[in-house]
């Protein structure tokens, strides 16, 4: 009883009315950090991510050699003399050509990551403003827009990417363009979902019958009221590029020498490990799996912290 | 119901004309033609050359003579790399190889993955949950080209219990890593799916009527819950067979079976564009079928849906 009555004083000065202050509003934004911290394995994950991202931008100030350079000490003996060491300054060994493994991972996470965030930020843009301007239209142009998605999201996209790549040369920059084109159609499809329930709030009357031009609305109204569900659906979409990206990689078609990224060194690693030189997978994946598990429960986490049902 | 297949045709057909014109131009496109090679032919010759592959003529009428003979004959012309042999022929031989371990891989993805998570729904929050849910984690960032790897290690390299490749006609042994190399994920996510889906079902007010109305739980759970539960998993199965189709590019190259997957990463190394369009059509031609029979299902088992 003391408790409850102390705890209720405590709450009548807060609302302290007569000074004049006003109970500061918690955001969406607020509210959804606040949620996001809550969940334990969330906050561990993006730490971790964070750590690798930081990782893959500075880690070349540390390392001994070049992503290209050979150690001609190593070439020919990798299992004898390129394991991983502090001493010959090869944290994680070489690769079977004698280079620097701890350079290699470096580069490759930096690629990786590269196509999961930018992919990402484009089919988002992209997928966003589509779907918006689908949804907010409506009628003929909404079913010829949403036909458009239908048809394209039917295409098995890995054979079309890799057509490209073949036909205008493999290089990541197309590796970008390949993801980007066929990326923003799930984006779209959810962003027009979303932008059907909003378009009939009394915000967006209010914005119409106040002589709004339509365009305003789709980008200052409507948009901005998207992003909680375009971030959750972007966060759970970079997973995605980096596996297609270490997929086509992988199969060799994807980045060119001396770049390198986690699907070509795991590629690497898997082709000489008959050798006994398991560093070379070891490193790499190890890094790959622990990202991909980041993003599942960063993805998780903002989904919980984002979605309205659980409020 | 017949409303509904045309529907889907009518969207089908544009989607394979699609696939159709963008590699067909993107072929053409390509810098030095199929026929460049280090030692450059007289031109006499490479003029006859093209000739015999009707490559000739101009672009549109080489797309409708294709498509003519895709339509008419199912040829999907000659290979442009290996001389004696037709696209067909290829065709022929990695296609049974892919839909082999394709197959074998849906059955376990979708004999394990279900059961797995309808019995983690209906034991939310026990061992069993706890269980189903850390395997879909754990699987579900482990795609095939890092569990093909892994698996050879393990079972090729240090225990020796199964071949690391080769395709021996099929035998068993081949098949198993392959198979468990390509369905983990797809298993993975039919169990996180499941779980989901049946959770979600199995707190809305019908089912609540249904137990207050006395039935016994197993009446619930087979009669009301199961169906309406399934449809989300049934969604998942059109992409899931597209990514059985691509996923045997890494099988393929990693176990060497020999699929389609095998040619078709060997033709993009080699630029034989007719092996490639050959081989992207059929997919394309395979998912648009797919997808249909996925939706046919879905009208089937949802009363709901009227088209």
């Amino acid at each position: 009883m003391i408790d409850l009555t102390a705890k209720k004083k405590l709450n009548l000065d807060d609302f302290d009315l007569s000074s004049g202050d006003e109970m500061k509003g918690r955001s969406l934004w607020v509210d959804a950090r606040i949620r996001y911290a809550k969940n334990k394995m969330a906050s561990i994950c993006l730490f971790v991510l964070i750590l690798i991202c930081i990782f893959s931008i500075f880690g070349n100030f540390f390392a001994a050699f070049s992503i290209e350079e050979i150690d001609w000490a190593v070439l020919g003996m990798t299992y004898e003399k390129g394991y991983p060491s502090l001493e010959t300054g090869h944290y994680f060994g070489t690769d079977e050509m004698g280079r620097d493994l701890y350079a290699r991972v470096v580069q490759g996470s930096r690629i990786s990551l590269a196509v999961g965030f930018i992919g990402a930020i484009i089919s988002t843009f992209v997928g966003t403003i589509y779907g918006a301007i689908s949804g907010y239209i409506g009628g003929r142009v909404d079913g010829l827009m949403m036909r458009i998605v239908d048809i394209l999201i039917a295409i098995p996209f890995m054979f079309v990417l890799i057509l490209f790549l073949v036909v205008f040369g493999r290089s990541i920059l197309m590796i970008f363009v390949g993801i980007a084109l066929f990326s923003w159609l799930g984006m779209a499809r959810v962003a027009r979902g979303q932008t059907m329930t909003l378009k009939n709030k009394e915000f967006i009357e209010a914005a119409r019958a106040t002589g709004v031009s339509q365009f305003t609305i789709v980008i200052r109204h409507i948009v901005p009221n998207l992003l909680g569900i375009v971030i959750v659906y972007g966060s759970l979409m970079i997973p995605g590029f980096i596996m297609a990206e270490s997929f086509i990689s992988f199969l060799g078609l994807g980045v060119q020498e001396p770049n390198t990224s986690w699907g070509a060194l795991i590629s690497e690693g898997a082709g000489t490990m008959t050798y006994g030189t398991i560093w070379q997978l070891a490193f790499p994946l190890f890094f790959f799996t622990v990202t991909m598990f980041c993003f599942y429960f960063i993805g998780d986490g903002l989904r919980d912290a984002f979605d309205p049902k659980d409020r | 119901m017949l409303n509904l297949i045309v529907r889907r045709v009518a969207i089908a057909i544009p989607t394979l004309l699609i696939i159709l014109v963008i590699s067909f131009l993107l072929m053409h496109a390509a810098p030095g033609g199929p026929f460049t090679s280090e030692k450059p032919l007289p031109p006499q010759v490479l003029a006859n050359i093209e000739a015999k592959y009707g490559l000739d003529q101009p672009i549109y009428k080489q797309m409708i003579n294709y498509t003519v003979g895709i339509l008419t004959e199912f040829d999907f012309g000659p290979s442009f790399k290996y001389k004696d042999r037709t696209v067909n022929e290829i065709i022929a031989q990695g296609f049974p190889v892919t839909m082999t371990y394709g197959v074998w891989s849906f059955i376990v993805a979708v004999f394990f993955g279900i059961p797995l998570g309808l019995i983690a729904a209906l034991r939310q929050n026990t061992k069993t949950d706890y269980f189903a849910v850390s395997f879909s984690i754990t699987a579900s960032v482990l795609p095939n080209f890092v569990m093909a790897p892994l698996l050879i290690l393990v079972f090729t390299l240090w225990l020796g219990l199964l071949p690391g490749g080769g395709w021996n006609d099929g035998s068993w042994q081949n098949l198993v890593l392959p198979v468990i190399a390509l369905s983990t994920s797809y298993t993975a996510e039919l169990t996180r799916l499941t779980r989901a889906s049946l959770l979600e079902v199995l707190r809305s007010n019908y089912i609540r009527t249904a137990r207050a109305k006395g039935l016994p739980e197993r009446t619930v759970i087979l009669r009301h819950a199961l169906k309406p539960a399934m449809l989300p998993v049934i969604t998942y199965l059109g992409p899931m067979f597209v990514g059985l189709i691509t996923g045997s590019f890494i099988i393929d190259s990693i176990f060497s079976t020999g699929g389609m997957g095998y040619f078709f990463v060997n033709s993009a190394l080699n630029r034989d564009y007719s092996v490639m369009l050959g081989i992207t059509l059929l997919a394309g031609g395979l998912v648009v079928l797919f997808n249909l029979i996925v939706d046919l299902a879905y009208g089937w088992l949802d009363p709901q849906i009227r088209y």
